[in-house]
């Protein structure tokens, strides 16, 4: 297989400038690595619902010519990327892993997309996710599930699976996800991966299907902290279209991460959430979590406990806020202008109304009902003040918790995920446990913090990656590229090598692509 | 669901009949099996919810959003949109370059 896979993004993009490699070749390379191991609904990693090669291909000749004739479009021009299948790409199918938008191709690209494009990035396919990105596992797919490459009876994580496992798989270097409740963070740390969600508003929202605009965020999913942040430079900034996009610049955030691999933390002060640090982890986790604090303690910082009571209600409160927001997003689906339709059977003439029933019963799947309904329940009268104004008290108590603890420290870690990689079916009918999964990522987006999950070994019992969550001030990304660049270098040098490598994935899976990259 | 400002307690589960009625409210039409499967679970996850309830008191302000924003407002230009067969090509059905849609008027009205 090709050596190009292994490879970061950033090297990638070195080994472009410098001729050493065309952007044909590691798209093919990539493509064919695709072709080896995602499989389907049945078996392989099924990361991709959609994989469009020929454009692709198209796109890696162009930037080919770009790079002869000395006019690339940017660093990353040429480095092939995946795209969560929540994000609307002209030409490729967008269906969010609901039935509701089976073949759907949307009429415009996401702003997020569109810089991709403007960058020379040649979009490798649409990620598998649960579907709207209402899930933690990926089982929610109307199209089956995404299988985790390190231990393919193991689910990714969710809602963002498809992503975090293509980069895990080494089927693309770089993938954008979003992120509502965890959805970019605790794929990433059962996978191994690097996954990031940025400060609320500070990357576009236009053109990503909405399931709760209030908590939804774009972010970068990767190998390494570099890469994430060199995709994240790219696609943050101000958007006129989206109306919560935050008019301040991008800070210099490879820059950080750069800083950050030094690995010095000197007068970093990091607070340990109390909170989310007890009861309710693995043993594993736990253990690698310790592990880390005592690196980071090496590497010059000083690790305190912080308090942040409220955090306790946070998942409460997010159950409610997020189908609320939900069931009133989910509405437009009403099989009129776009998405399935479906008649109701043994019915002359149906009125919309009953046609949209009908349409809305077979185009969403269980969890998508469950949260509609959940939802419209909490906005109903007489329960609104109990359940939907209260969830939004709680929400303003949980960010004063987070202003209280920046003002004493810098960054606030936890670990991301309070397991590793759990059995596919193991919770799917139980949604309580499922939810539980995003027990640590959730304050975060309640409060519109950056966060970003971070390899920290195996655990021991299992063998299945860990993630370290750190997280900042709004607006303060870099501190999170720093801090994840150090926890990156402490533990690639504690190991010798990186969390994650071919020879830790599946041995079920090939381990080499379909061909050699012929030069 | 026309209760006036209940405190929800211990013990307010959700019924089958509330969840068919909410069913309708949200335009799904759920099949008795589906009812039957989905009542309980969101009597189990609304039991796990509830502890909000009474965590925040009056003094405490709602958030609706995490980033205070307020009027944003751009110059109002003409910018090229979709043509009519660009927003008519997903449509489940049309005609005359206008979306076709079953009759509006339901048996009620």
């Amino acid at each position: 297989m090709s050596d190009w896979l292994t490879k970061t993004a950033a090297e990638l993009a070195e080994a472009l400038a410098a001729g050493e490699v065309t952007s044909v070749e590691l798209t093919r390379a990539h493509l064919d690595r695709i072709g080896a191991v995602d499989g389907d609904a049945g078996a392989g990693v099924h990361a991709f619902l959609h994989v469009d090669a020929e454009g692709a291909l198209a796109e890696a000749e162009a930037s080919d010519a770009r790079r002869a004739a000395g006019t690339p479009l940017s660093s990353l021009d040429g480095v092939p990327i995946a795209v969560k299948d929540v994000l609307t790409t002209v030409g490729q199918p967008t269906t969010c892993g609901s039935r509701m938008l089976e073949g759907w191709i949307p009429p415009y690209d996401a702003t997020v997309v569109a810089k991709l494009r403007a960058a020379g990035l040649p979009i490798l396919g649409k990620t598998n996710m649960d579907e709207f990105a209402m899930g933690s596992s990926t089982e929610h797919s109307a199209y089956g599930p995404t299988r985790n490459p390190w231990n393919l009876d193991k689910i990714p994580g969710g809602s963002g699976g498809g992503s975090a496992a293509a980069v895990a798989a080494f089927e693309a270097p770089l993938a954008l996800g979003t992120d509502t409740g965890g959805s970019i963070r605790q794929p990433g740390a059962v996978t191994g991966t690097v996954g990031v969600k940025p400060t609320y508003g500070s990357i576009s929202r236009y053109g990503l299907v909405a399931m709760a605009n209030s908590l939804d965020q774009v972010g970068p999913v990767t190998r390494t902290v570099l890469d994430a942040a060199l995709l994240h430079e790219l696609v943050g900034g101000h958007d006129p279209l989206d109306s919560t996009s935050i008019d301040a610049p991008v800070p210099d955030l490879v820059g950080a991460a750069r800083d950050g691999a030094a690995g010095d933390l000197t007068g970093l002060k990091v607070g340990v959430i109390q909170e989310l640090s007890g009861d309710g982890y693995q043993a594993g986790v736990r253990a690698r979590f310790q592990e880390t604090l005592d690196l980071l303690v090496e590497a010059g910082a000083e690790v305190v406990e912080v308090s942040c009571p409220n955090f306790v209600h946070a998942l409460g409160a997010y159950y409610l806020i997020m189908p609320s927001e939900a069931s009133s997003n989910l509405a437009k689906f009403d099989a009129m202008r776009y998405g399935r339709r479906v008649l109701p059977e043994g019915v002359e003439a149906p009125s919309a109304e009953a046609v949209m029933r009908a349409s809305r019963d077979a185009g969403f799947g269980d969890e998508v009902k469950r949260r509609i309904i959940l939802g419209t329940y909490a906005l109903s009268s007489g329960y609104y003040d109990a359940y939907y104004g209260q969830a939004q008290k709680i929400r303003t108590l949980i960010s004063r918790d987070f202003e209280a603890a920046f003002a004493s420290v810098d960054v606030l870690v936890s670990p991301t995920s309070p397991t590793t990689a759990f059995g596919l079916g193991e919770k799917l009918d139980d949604p309580i446990a499922m939810y539980l999964n995003d027990l640590a990522t959730i304050p975060a987006n309640l409060a519109g913090v950056p966060g970003i999950s971070v390899p920290a070994g195996v655990a021991e019992e299992d063998g299945l990656p860990v993630g370290f969550q750190v997280l900042a001030p709004a607006l303060a990304d870099d501190r999170l590229y720093r801090v994840g660049a150090a926890v990156e270098a402490l533990w690639t040098r504690r190991l010798g090598g990186p969390v994650l490598g071919l020879d830790k994935l599946d041995p079920r899976l090939p381990a080499a692509g379909a061909s050699e990259v012929t030069r | 669901m026309s209760q006036t400002s209940e405190t929800p307690g211990a013990s307010a589960q959700i019924t089958r009949d509330e969840v068919a009625h909410l069913a309708n409210l949200a335009r799904i039409e759920l099949s008795d099996a589906e009812l039957d499967h989905l009542a309980p679970q969101l009597s189990v996850i609304l039991d796990s919810v509830r502890s909000i309830s009474a965590v925040a008191g009056d003094d405490v302000p709602p958030t609706s959003h995490p980033m205070p924003l307020v009027n944003v407002f751009r110059e109002d230009v003409v910018r090229p949109g979709l043509s009519a067969d660009e927003a008519l090509a997903m449509a489940p059905e049309s005609e005359q370059q206008r979306f076709s849609v079953p009759r509006i008027l339901g048996d009620e009205q």
